[in-house]
């Protein structure tokens, strides 16, 4: 059996677009939701990617009998547009799921960056999810990723003391210095939490440059590459390769040849020999940890800065961030679950991501995935729907008529009852 | 009495003011027995006809000026077609310059010579084009009823070519009419040159000079340089007859502090985002709402945002038809904080909808609106102070409600052209 190994995980999410939402529906219109580009784009990605990728995973998983692994991390968000607008996309994770050799990854429900804001509402949705994803794939995850791979020493501590022993983050070259991605290490603060770091060099020339033709190395075969992971990994255990799954038929289309490159792979590299597949919690079961990694502010994949700019980045966003986050008192007094369920979705990371006014390096990319003209408008259609939030949520808080002194009581069996209601789904 | 007049735009096709202010003058002067031929570039047939006989400039091809074309081009020889922007040359070269200047000239005006020219009517890229254009249509429509009125009139810089082409050609008396300058447009050094001289020349060779208010008047006569004798302030008025104040269900509970307009250096919005911030500091029961589109609007959103106030001070974007008028039937206090406004009539609007204004000392309207609150555009601290006020004390709110309410439905054209009647006596011999 070979030695080293390769990680393959896939990022699985789509955002809860907002729709134009004006002053004049303040108060009188909480429907949130641009309900037809969801659809709309769901589908489309769903006939160019979704569907077709995980045929061919599923492909290539038998076809292999065991030597082929992958892992996805799936958002609850992305779980509930499948499961509105193309039920038939969760079936084929389900087939997936079955075949064994598929790891789910925890992750927070609402793809949030809660992990920066409120610790209790982290906990929840990561409990949140971790139960949505048990009740459809029938495996309890035992390994994290964060919203963007954002992680820090704190971040990495909540998250060991929410069970999980292995967790997968960006190998940032400001972080790493001279230091290969290609081991397992563990935090700086809780040593006893794994950390998967990305080969963001060997990911990306998947995920970003696979079809451009002015890259000198284009056209990429399945043969090279394999040699290019060997070259990486000459003083190495793993080459942890994570990406998009978007990246497999809609950022890189079907006619670039990506599918028929990840068709090739795993033939390619079981012939060569070097490498094995294994799952993220396998990862860290095989291979002992070389160092400690300390991250004191927050990193992600993002970007040139791999840092949290992409979302928190200006002062647009910091206050649409500081607005959403001070509600969460609140919301616990008020335990409602349909104001929950807004909640949840206005913590989308992507919200935040829409109000970046970075346009420059990164520009192309920003523009790629935004549905709005200016990220003015994106914070300007993002406050109105916060501020119909707010009415919501104070008038319901109003009606409560709960007395100031009762407010700490309360807070802690809201927290509990909320837990048990979304187990029980 | 009749009149020649020139202006760029009519209801119900408009971009800005103006055109309701022609439209609010005609009918204006009609009732004080004032006939009117109003010319404008491009008219669509659509236009209430009932006070005025609407010509359109496009429709008129440039054929009866009986002189020669040179004569013609010397009489009304400040058209200019086109830029004539010449850098680093030296005299010789100049001469030459204008010598070649002068057979383009006669050459263009040959080829236009007989040909009608569709004027677009809009503010678009070749603005100068059109108006150095409809000067000389202008011109000819003075020729053709040369017997049918007896003063010119032109509304803003965009018609003082053709109302000067006019009197040149007929020798009638010109009466220009200042709805804004160039200092309202843009800030003290950063003004637009080319207009600044075709609103320079026209007031030179206009026999009166009417303005909005005593605010541009002082602009006119300390700016241009214009004699003060020859200016006269008529204030504008506002038509609301067959308005229906709307109602509208709310969806806000909180009462609404308004700002609507051109977001643009010159409107102060700045000035509103500190005045709500600290409004904000002592209450949270109001929302705040910019409406409209300009140049300064990203700033001001990061500005509300600075200040963390963006839940409660929203932004809608450019507002058409309608939705204008809801938005004040949605406001409890209006805010009008210009640095330079030569009239601005929103305040009106606003106060004819019920909502009590505060408006900036700096506009045309402060002259005439008694029950308007007046601050000076730079002092947040009195706006914030108004603001809260109006909010917080109903009596105050009621009072200046209702009689702004009456106020301005007192503010009839009928009365301004009764004044500007009187300016075209003192010029008609």
């Amino acid at each position: 059996m070979a030695t080293k190994s390769i990680c393959l995980y896939f990022q699985v999410h789509q955002p809860t677009r907002l729709r134009l939402y004006r002053f004049f529906d303040i108060g009188k219109d909480s429907h949130y939701y641009d309900d037809f580009a969801n659809r709309t784009i769901l589908r489309r990605v769903a006939q160019k990617c979704y569907l077709p990728m995980n045929q061919l995973m599923l492909e290539l998983i038998n076809k292999n009998k065991g030597k082929f692994k992958i892992a996805y991390s799936i958002s609850g968000s992305a779980l509930d547009q499948f499961q509105r607008f193309c039920p038939e996309v969760i079936d084929s994770f389900k087939a997936l799921a079955a075949t064994g050799r598929v790891e789910f990854l925890a992750e927070t429900y609402y793809h949030s960056l809660a992990s920066l804001a409120s610790e209790s509402e982290f906990r929840h949705q990561v409990q949140k999810h971790a139960a949505r994803i048990e009740e459809l794939f029938g495996v309890k995850p035992t390994a994290f990723r964060n919203t963007e791979l954002i992680y820090s020493n704190g971040i990495g501590e909540m998250v060991y003391d929410l069970g999980y022993k292995t967790m997968l983050t960006e190998g940032a070259r400001h972080i790493m210095g001279w230091q290969s991605p290609n081991f397992v290490y563990t935090g700086e603060t809780q040593p006893q939490l794994k950390l998967l770091l990305r080969n963001y060099s060997l990911s990306d020339d998947i995920a970003f440059r696979f079809s451009n033709k002015g890259w000198d190395m284009w056209p990429l075969t399945a043969e090279k590459y394999v040699n290019w992971m060997k070259d990486s990994a000459k003083e190495g255990d793993i080459v942890n390769l994570f990406m998009d799954y978007e990246t497999f038929g809609e950022h890189q289309s079907a006619d670039s040849g990506i599918f028929d490159f990840m068709r090739a792979l795993p033939d390619a590299v079981i012939k060569d020999g070097t490498f094995s597949f294994v799952t993220p919690s396998e990862a860290t079961k095989k291979y002992k940890p070389v160092a400690g990694i300390d991250v004191e502010d927050p990193i992600s994949w993002a970007d040139e800065e791999r840092d949290l700019t992409a979302w928190l980045g200006n002062e647009l966003q910091s206050e649409a961030y500081k607005k959403v986050y001070a509600m969460t008192e609140k919301l616990a007094i008020v335990n409602d679950p349909e104001l929950y369920n807004d909640f949840g979705h206005l913590q989308e990371s992507d919200h935040f991501y829409y109000m970046c006014t970075k346009f420059f390096s990164d520009g192309e990319v920003h523009k790629y995935f935004n549905p709005y003209d200016t990220p003015y408008e994106a914070f300007i259609n993002y406050m109105n729907v916060i501020s119909d939030f707010q009415i919501r949520l104070d008038e319901k808080r109003a009606a409560l008529d709960v007395k100031e002194t009762a407010v700490q009581e309360l807070k802690i069996p809201a927290r509990t009852v909320r837990g048990k209601v979304a187990k029980k789904k | 009495m009749r009149v020649l007049m020139f202006g760029w735009e009519f209801p119900p096709h408009i971009a800005g003011g103006l055109g309701t202010a022609c439209e609010g003058i005609v009918k204006g002067l009609a009732y004080n027995g004032v006939e009117t031929l109003f010319v404008m570039p491009s008219a669509s047939g659509d236009e209430d006809q009932s006070a005025t006989t609407i010509i359109n400039a496009s429709d008129v091809p440039v054929d009866t000026v009986s002189e020669t074309v040179e004569e013609y081009l010397d009489k009304v020889k400040f058209i200019h077609i086109g830029s004539n922007m010449i850098p680093y040359a030296n005299p010789e070269e100049f001469g030459k310059l204008i010598e070649e200047e002068k057979r383009r000239q006669v050459k263009d005006f040959s080829i236009s010579y007989g040909q009608k020219y569709k004027f677009s009517g809009k503010y678009g890229a070749n603005l100068m084009e059109e108006v150095a254009r409809y000067a000389m249509v202008g011109g000819t429509i003075a020729m053709q009823r040369k017997d049918e009125f007896d003063v010119i009139h032109a509304h803003d810089w965009l018609c003082y070519y053709a109302g000067i082409a006019a009197k040149e050609l007929t020798g009638k008396p010109l009466v220009i009419h200042v709805h804004a300058t160039s200092f309202d447009r843009g800030s003290v050094d950063n003004i637009d040159t080319r207009v600044f001289a075709i609103e320079k020349k026209g007031m030179e060779m206009a026999d009166r000079v009417v303005t909005v208010s005593d605010l541009t008047r002082n602009i006119v006569i300390t700016r241009y340089g214009i004699d003060p004798a020859k200016v006269v302030t008529v204030h504008n008025a506002v038509d609301f007859s067959g308005r229906e104040n709307m109602h509208v269900e709310r969806g806000v509970k909180e009462p609404v502090v308004t700002f609507l307009g051109r977001i643009t250096y010159q409107k102060g919005p700045e000035y509103f985002i500190e005045a709500a911030a600290k409004v904000l500091k002592r209450t949270k029961n109001v929302r705040f709402v910019m409406a409209g589109s300009g140049d300064m609007m990203n700033r001001a959103i990061h500005h509300a945002a600075r200040l963390g106030i963006s839940d409660r001070f929203h932004f809608t974007g450019f507002l058409r038809g309608a939705d204008v008028q809801k938005m004040f039937a949605l406001s409890d206090v209006y805010i009008m904080p210009s640095i330079s406004e030569p009239f601005g009539i929103s305040p009106l609007e606003a106060m004819r909808t019920g909502v009590p204004s505060i408006i900036s000392k700096q506009s045309g309207a402060a002259e005439v609106l008694k029950y308007a609150f007046k601050v000076d555009f730079w002092d947040v601290d009195a706006m914030a102070d108004d603001i809260y006020a109006l909010l917080s004390y109903p009596a105050l709110a009621d009072f200046s409600a209702r009689m702004g309410y009456d106020e301005v439905n007192a503010l009839k054209w009928n009365g301004a052209c009764a004044k500007l009647k009187k300016v075209y006596e003192s010029v008609v011999k």
